[in-house]
């Protein structure tokens, strides 16, 4: 297939109108020993319904779909409302460019423009941006900002972060003088305020905590907020399951001074991990620092109210070297999609949303932890995720519920040995009642 | 055009867009007592289904797309997006997968990621890939950590990195995020490197050299393997923006240069959709010896199938969360399968072809800073328009009122005043014609009716917005919530 | 145009000399350059400076300049005004728009600057 628009009497005319009689004499400014001399090995061409069951074809070597999964950690089912897909699927929202003429793009700024309303609105805070990559870098930037903000060699790191947001921010830092500390979790799956509290000193530029964490548990934020605060350090709070800040008091009312998540839970599907969505948050005072793009609010040249890309002196186009970050895409159309979804479901719809994961999570914990053999790990209160300890060991379980088609949650002993035999549940809005009896009764059946 | 309001303007109580199936679960007050609630979400949104869909799609109508619109800016490359890339994206078994699914179960899924890491070597001569990175920026801080750990294992990381003073700013900024200190080598009257201030500055103490090829003035670095010479002899390394690869796609291969590194946007030259600001991917491709320094997981073909091995003690570590931006992946290898090896070759030739097109027809009536040949992009100035008072921004707001997308603006900062225009090669004959008719009329315009240039755009939704006063009093939110 | 009692550096300060008392700002072409300035970004009082070394940052729409000591001093007094009113960088460059002022430690540093006929001099070999 070729998507070139140029006719045979086009190439002639456009030819001569340049001087030239082939086309090899526009490369004639690139050395030859340079140039191939033999084309790419690459498959003949496809075309469009050869290159559709190629990849119906290839999609048959994935079965994980069919499977009723409880798998969680990171990546989240949720409902999405069908006007998200028809909305989002509109030229005019995929093919632009970047909106830095704003005059041609108010579609795009708008969006953006409400899109950080609703983040700064569920997370209680000041200021949003446009968007960021997704959780895990998200969280590595805020970790940055805050070191440029308070130049402390220290980071303190909840251990329940996620595993993977826990690596990216390592990523990051490695080449910055920055000392990563962990502090640990207590029985009831929360930070260990008492460890925290050992831990802490003025030399932490940055507390960063996830709620809820990796293991389900939702944390008292309100504490840690207020130690991180005793010791001048930033508090940084890490959301991954942005759908419960529909219900959950919001990290801006427990003093947190930055709030970086992923977002796909607001209308994204799963995707095999991307493309997601980070959001970031924080304190208008903290602005000069914010890494990524912000649209805000001006005038045009006749009173007429209009949005435009601001703050962009802090962006690596114009600041270089001195970038607050060095990020130029956003995450564009995935938070349009965002948008579309948080103004659909709208304030009741959020709630009722969040409401329904923790009935059905805690439906499913209760009846699981009944089974003789079954534990609940740890006793804090929970969103839509749990840990389950399994006496017989999980890999025996959960052998047993592929075989009769549930992917039944994911072992935690690979990023934490000391939680043998543990498995990470997520139960959602989207798991039907029935589908909890059988993960029960399933579970029961090869326990006896 | 009604000027749309703010969803929260249409906004009030009794009003919902969403239902969701009943609670069949029996709901126990129990299972909130211990949870930290909110009582509200102050401020959000309340509206029917319908509003919901007229204020998104007269949103969608305020805006320039390459659906409707030519955008020849340069170094973006606005390149045609392919509808049935989005149809194979789409496809369920892509869309519902899980990333914590067990590897066995999702084989199609890490077969595309290495399939598409094949062809990506295959296309730039490079030896191994990492799909990681979730932009070309992202790419760029990759490519930068490889450079690091490569050469601290080597005894010495080094302290500096150097740049062209044409760079694109995320350059430096990339450079500086993983440590590394800027040091600016400046152009030569070609607007090429210098060789001579090359191999001054290349020492010891430089890790790599960061460049583009060609370069954002549209020029081939025609010195470009006695550059590689200078920085290797030096034990350096050398790092390819690859921004402008629709220049070279199937013609010439990037690692037969002496780049040891580079990083590729899909979203530019694959065709993946701009989505008004992302998303993108920037795979980072590397020479067999920075191999071992790659993110992981990293996808393998083993005796059972493929395998995520995470099992790699070189390597930098996890740059993101998962796998890749993985639907665009799909696009991109549906482009690149579509395409095929002579297709991909005729990107470059007619993207060239289309550049010097609008070059010729253009370079009398625009100052061309640089007169060497240039490739699938060129620079003009606003120099001869500034002589009556019209500046670059002038000349693009005047595009808006001919149903042009402006070029790219003042940048690079080596030529003052730019217009860098890059049509691509999807562009008709009779769309680069009508622009070069408009920039034409505009460049008269200048002349006779210079206000009609200064105050455009005319014909927009908006006219010129004022970007003073929203940096220098920054509203970033809707504020009718608050008290 | 260019005030007479004043230095100028090639990267467009201007410094006035009072006595042991320095004042410091930049001028109307850097101003031009810039554009609108939004934001400046200002040292703390008591700040040692060297010649060359940065002093804040001023932010424009389009653009970020760093601000260099044309002279080596001690900071004694920055100008908060720029905090609310950026806009008057742009309006009075070389009046109420200065930046800082200090004590000079060394008087023989403005040997190394120009004076405003040199100054002018020097803005036509870059504008042509």
């Amino acid at each position: 297939m070729s998507y070139i628009s140029l006719s045979h009497e086009d190439k002639q005319k456009m030819l001569a109108a340049v001087g030239i009689s082939s086309l090899e004499e526009l490369f004639c400014c690139i050395p030859d020993e340079i140039r191939l001399k033999r084309n790419l090995n690459l498959p003949p061409p496809l075309a469009e319904p050869e290159l559709v069951h190629y990849f119906e074809e290839i999609g048959k070597k994935n079965d994980d779909s069919s499977y009723l999964s409880f798998l969680g950690a990171g990546a989240y089912r949720h409902f999405i409302p069908y006007v998200v897909d028809y909305l989002s699927s509109r030229g005019e929202f995929i093919s632009p460019y970047t909106p830095y003429q704003p005059e041609v793009s108010q579609g795009t700024l708008q969006v953006i423009f409400e899109y950080q309303t609703l983040i700064c609105q569920l997370t209680e805070m000041e200021t949003a941006n446009a968007s960021l990559y997704e959780g895990a870098s998200a969280a590595a930037e805020a970790v940055l900002m805050a070191h440029r903000l308070r130049g402390k060699p220290k980071i303190l790191l909840a251990k329940t972060l996620h595993p993977q947001y826990k690596s990216v921010i390592q990523t990051y830092v490695q080449n910055l003088s920055v000392e990563i500390e962990e502090v640990n979790y207590s029985k009831s799956g929360e930070v260990d305020l008492d460890d925290l509290t050992g831990k802490i000193d003025g030399e932490m530029s940055a507390v960063v905590c996830q709620s809820p964490n990796f293991m389900g548990i939702v944390e008292n934020l309100d504490r840690i907020a207020e130690l991180a605060r005793k010791h001048q350090a930033l508090f940084i709070v890490v959301v991954a399951e942005a759908a419960s800040l529909g219900i959950l008091k919001a990290p801006g009312a427990c003093g947190a001074d930055i709030v970086a998540g992923e977002g796909q839970s607001f209308g994204l599907p799963l995707s095999f991990g991307g493309p997601y969505l980070g959001f970031m948050a924080c304190k208008k005072d903290f602005i000069r620092q914010f890494p990524g793009r912000i649209a805000g609010e001006t005038k045009d040249a006749e009173g007429k109210r209009g949005f435009v890309l601001t703050l962009s002196t802090r962006e690596q186009h114009i600041r270089r070297e001195k970038a607050t970050s060095n990020i130029c895409t956003n995450q564009a159309w995935c938070a349009l999609r965002a948008t579309i979804f948080l103004e659909t479901l709208g304030r009741e719809g959020m709630r009722e949303l969040a409401h329904q994961n923790i009935q059905k999570a805690n439906y499913a914990l209760e009846n699981l932890a009944r089974i003789k053999g079954v534990k609940r790990r740890f006793g804090g209160p929970i969103f839509n995720e749990f840990v389950l300890e399994i006496d017989a060991g999980w890999p025996k379980a959960e052998d047993f519920l592929r075989k009769n088609g549930i992917l039944g949650g994911l072992s935690l002993e690979p990023f934490f040995p000391e939680l043998k035999n543990c498995a990470l549940l997520c139960v959602t809005e989207m798991h039907k009642k029935d589908d909890i009896d059988k993960l029960v009764r399933l579970l029961g059946e090869v326990l006896r | 055009m009604i000027r749309e309001p703010l969803i929260f303007e249409i906004s009030a109580p009794g009003k919902r867009a969403f239902l969701l199936p009943k609670l069949d679960v029996p709901e126990k007050k129990a299972n909130l007592a211990g949870l930290p609630l909110r009582e509200d979400i102050e401020g959000f949104p309340q509206v029917s289904e319908i509003e919901v869909v007229r204020h998104f799609t007269r949103l969608s109508q305020a805006n320039f797309c390459i659906d409707t619109t030519f955008y020849p800016l340069g170094s973006c490359t606005m390149k045609y997006n392919p509808k049935v890339n989005e149809k194979v994206a789409q496809l369920e078994k892509f869309l519902f997968s899980h990333p914590q699914a067990p590897q066995d179960l999702v084989q199609g899924n890490l077969e595309i990621l290495k399939s598409m890491e094949d062809f990506l070597c295959e296309i730039t001569g490079l030896e191994a890939f990492t799909l990681q990175p979730s932009a070309g920026a992202q790419g760029e801080l990759v490519g930068m950590m490889l450079i690091h750990a490569y050469l601290k294992d080597r005894g010495h990381p080094r302290e500096v990195v150097l740049i062209p003073d044409s760079a694109h700013g995320t350059n430096p900024s990339s450079a500086h995020v993983c440590g590394y200190r800027v040091q600016e080598i400046k152009s030569n009257e070609r607007g090429t490197i210098d060789l001579a201030g090359l191999s001054r500055q290349m020492t010891e103490d430089v890790a790599a050299l960061m460049i583009t090829n060609p370069n954002t003035l549209g020029v081939f670095e025609f010195d470009i393997l006695k550059i590689a010479e200078i920085v290797h002899g030096q034990g350096g390394l050398l790092y390819m923006d690859g921004a402008n690869m629709n220049a070279l796609v199937g013609k010439f291969k990037p690692g037969d240069m002496g780049v040891d590194v580079i990083h590729l946007n899909l979203h530019k030259t694959f065709s993946t959709p701009h989505g008004g600001g992302g998303p993108g991917a920037g795979p980072v491709g590397v020479k067999k010896q920075l191999a071992p320094y790659l993110p992981i997981p990293v996808v393998e073909k083993g005796p059972s199938g493929y395998v995520f091995n995470h099992d790699r003690p070189k390597s930098i570590g996890r740059v993101r969360s998962f796998y890749a931006n993985f639907l665009v992946i799909i696009k991109a290898l549906a482009y690149i399968l579509s395409l095929g090896a002579e297709g991909l070759k005729e990107i470059a030739e007619i993207a060239v072809l289309n550049s010097n097109y609008l070059r010729k027809s253009l370079e009398t009536v625009y100052h061309l800073k640089y007169s060497a040949p240039t490739l699938h992009e060129c620079v003009f100035s606003d120099k001869f328009q500034k002589e009556h008072g019209v500046q670059n921004i002038d000349i693009a707001k005047r595009l808006i009122d001919y149903g042009l997308h402006p070029p790219t603006m003042s940048f690079p900062l080596i030529v003052p005043g730019a217009l860098m225009v890059e049509p691509t090669e999807t562009e008709s004959k009779r769309d680069l014609d009508l622009f070069i008719e408009a920039m034409k009329k505009i460049a008269l315009e200048a002349v006779k009716t210079p206000e009609v240039v200064k105050s455009a755009p005319h014909a927009s939704l908006v006219r010129r917005l004022d970007e003073t006063s929203a940096a220098r009093n920054p509203v970033l939110r809707w504020e009718g919530d608050k008290g | 145009m260019y005030p007479k009692d004043f230095y100028y550096s090639q990267d467009h300060e201007w410094v006035k000399i009072e006595g042991d008392k320095a004042t410091v700002g930049i001028t109307d072409f850097a101003q031009k350059q810039l554009g609108d300035v939004v934001y400046v970004e200002l040292p703390a009082v008591g700040a040692r400076l060297n010649i060359h070394q940065t002093i804040g940052v001023i932010e424009s729409v389009k653009a970020v300049s760093d601000v260099y000591s044309p002279i080596s001093g001690e900071v004694t007094a920055v100008n908060e005004e720029l905090n609310n009113s950026p806009e008057i960088l742009n309006q009075d460059p070389h009046g109420k728009g200065w930046i800082i002022r200090m004590k000079v430690m060394d008087k023989t540093d403005t040997e190394k600057l120009m004076n405003s006929v040199d100054y002018e001099k020097y803005l036509e070999g870059i504008e042509s």
